[in-house]
């Protein structure tokens, strides 16, 4: 295994942490990890320290367990879902794809796992936006869903439009609702995730005031069409974007994407420049 | 209290532990203090800008990693002007990796670099990423002799050689360094290695092939460590996949003088730092006073190399 054995709730202080540093590994007892459906698990760690500062978009490095058919050996980049500093607990939504997350899910209560965070720069928030547009699909969802109650603590109203293959498949809708966001569902099985559909849905958006900016995650297709019409219609915005990554401390250059930037193209690290980029900037993945 | 220090050349380390370059910069700062490590050791600089590799870079192959990153780098001003700062806020020792792709040009760096402030130039005379005249320096004696010549020869600063695990017979590659002028060698490199997705049938790397590090390199590197250290009086810093104590302990016990940890410190940031404190508890529990007293002291005596299975 890993994973060190199981540590008390109250004993998870940060390993070295101290005021001087902004990012800690924790060794974070798993509180829960339960299917949410076919294809994704909610993973929740009792943590404390510094992880309880994590921002809307940025992301931990979680040591992923063996298991009997696997033996992850990096860590895994996983964005926040949601953080209760209250109960000293910090989420992740993900979805089962390879060796790592396939560890993951092995995780029962009373488990725990190294922790690296909170990395990366998060969304930010204008103080000028009223309304912004959150548009995300698959486990992008995750990703923007804790942006939503940020939004709505600076009182800035949110629309969703949320995305998946079916209906079934969309996580989180409760969670937007919650936060006081208008939602729309769209699905790839009744057509409503067509990019001329999104498109006239976003144009409706912009056209009664309620779109000064654009956040995505998830999709590269829908990431084109919102940099598109943000930029037919001066729309600001900005993308969560993934990439395989080791160390998510800007230190082995694995993950870079190339960028657009007023001085050319230009290569940049999504773990430590993102993973949150200017939408005018980004280019598809 | 165990004494932790080692002696690298004239400089004395403060214990014997210290980053790999490419495996480290200021931004593991953010989570623990340089202040403890026995050196820092830079990514590897270049003259000329560099961009990198395609995409991926990156490939968990086994208990390892297979990486091909290809040097970004921003040239040597860019160094001096604001990577350095970021490190001089440390005590430990700055020791700056440079490579490039002629032994003259190497040379030329080598010279920008005789400044205040360096402790000691590692020359990377191995990262087999570097596609310049398709095979490293450190493949053959020969090259290696020019290069280290020149580069002695550009420096008073402390020269640690980087050797590549990518050469047939790196006894006689650690010899050449030393006779034209290493203060000390870094064995190893990472080792040339590719991997194929069988899903979709290609390559893991945007570039085929890549560097391959992590635990399941270590014996490779502790082997050659063993087979320098029989060679060559100069000190060995062991490199190749130092995670745990024990393994720093091993690579003391073949001959190192010091240790490098690398891609451990991907997986587990403090593995340093876990390395550093262990090393003081190991050596409580072995009675042993000091840490130097562990190099080179293999119990091997009366035993033999099997000449038919073992490289020259």
């Amino acid at each position: 295994m890993l994973s060190t054995p199981a540590v008390n709730a109250d004993e998870n202080e940060p390993i070295r942490a101290a005021a001087a540093f902004d990012v800690a590994d924790t060794q974070a007892l798993v509180t829960s990890n339960a299917a949410v459906n076919a294809e994704y698990f909610h993973l929740t760690l009792a943590a404390a320290g510094l992880a309880m500062t994590a921002k809307a978009g940025q992301f931990f490095n979680i040591a992923c367990p063996a298991t009997d058919k696997d033996l992850p050996y990096l860590r895994r980049p996983m964005s926040v879902y949601r953080v209760v500093p209250a109960k000293g607990e910090v989420e992740f939504l993900y979805k089962v794809t390879g060796a790592g997350t396939r560890g993951l899910a092995t995780l029962r209560a009373g488990d725990s796992t190294a922790i690296l965070g909170p990395l990366g720069n998060g969304f930010g928030l204008d103080p000028g936006w009223k309304n912004i547009v959150v548009v995300g699909r698959g486990v992008g969802l995750a990703t923007l869903a804790p942006l939503a109650e940020m939004a709505a603590e600076r009182g800035i109203e949110v629309t969703a439009i949320l995305s998946a293959r079916t209906r079934a498949l969309v996580m989180s809708v409760q969670r937007f609702i919650d936060a006081g966001a208008q939602v729309e569902v769209i699905t790839d099985d009744d057509g409503s995730s067509d990019p001329d559909n999104v498109e006239r849905l976003l144009v409706g958006l912009i056209e009664s005031g309620r779109a000064d900016a654009f956040f995505t995650c998830g999709s590269n297709r829908l990431m084109l069409l919102l940099k598109r019409v943000g930029a037919t219609f001066q729309i600001p915005g900005q993308v969560a974007m993934e990439q395989q990554m080791a160390c998510g401390l800007g230190m082995c250059f694995c993950c870079v994407r190339n960028f657009d930037s007023s001085h050319g193209p230009e290569q940049r690290r999504v773990c430590l420049d993102g993973p949150v980029f200017p939408l005018s900037e980004a280019l598809s993945w | 209290m165990v004494d932790l220090r080692v002696k690298i050349g004239r400089i004395t380390l403060k214990n014997p532990v210290m980053p790999a370059s490419g495996t480290f910069s200021e931004g593991l700062a953010r989570v623990f203090s340089f202040d403890h490590l026995g050196a820092v050791v830079t990514k590897t600089i270049t003259a000329e800008l560099r961009g990198g590799n395609p995409t991926p870079r990156v490939a968990e192959v086994g208990q390892g990693m297979l990486n091909s990153i290809g040097i970004p780098s921003k040239g040597v001003l860019n160094f001096i002007d604001h990577i350095m700062p970021e490190y001089q806020r440390f005590s430990a020792p700055l020791v700056v990796s440079v490579s490039a792709p002629t032994a003259e040009s190497f040379a030329e760096i080598v010279r920008q670099l005789n400044i205040p402030g360096i402790a000691a130039i590692e020359a990377n005379i191995s990262c087999p990423n570097i596609e310049e005249d398709g095979k490293a320096f450190a493949m053959r004696a020969k090259s290696t002799a020019a290069v280290v010549d020149q580069l002695r020869k550009a420096t008073a600063l402390p020269l640690w050689v980087k050797l590549t695990p990518n050469t047939g017979d790196v006894g006689v590659v650690a010899r050449a360094a030393q006779d034209s002028g290493a203060d000390a060698l870094v064995v190893a490199n990472t080792i040339l290695a590719m991997s194929i997705d069988t899903e979709t049938f290609r390559p893991r790397l945007g570039s085929i092939m890549g560097g391959y590090s992590g635990p399941a390199i270590k014996p490779i590197i502790l082997r050659m460590v063993y087979q320098c250290a029989q060679i060559v009086d100069i000190p060995i810093i062991g490199c190749g996949g130092i995670t745990t104590t024990e393994d720093a302990v091993e690579y003391l016990l073949a001959g190192a003088t010091a240790v490098q940890v690398g891609t451990a410190t991907f997986v587990r940031p403090n593995a340093m730092l876990d390395v550093v404190e262990g090393l003081t508890r190991f050596c409580e529990r072995k009675n042993i006073d000091r840490v130097s007293e562990l190099t080179g002291a293999v119990r091997d005596r009366g035993m033999h190399v099997d000449k038919l299975e073992a490289l020259p």
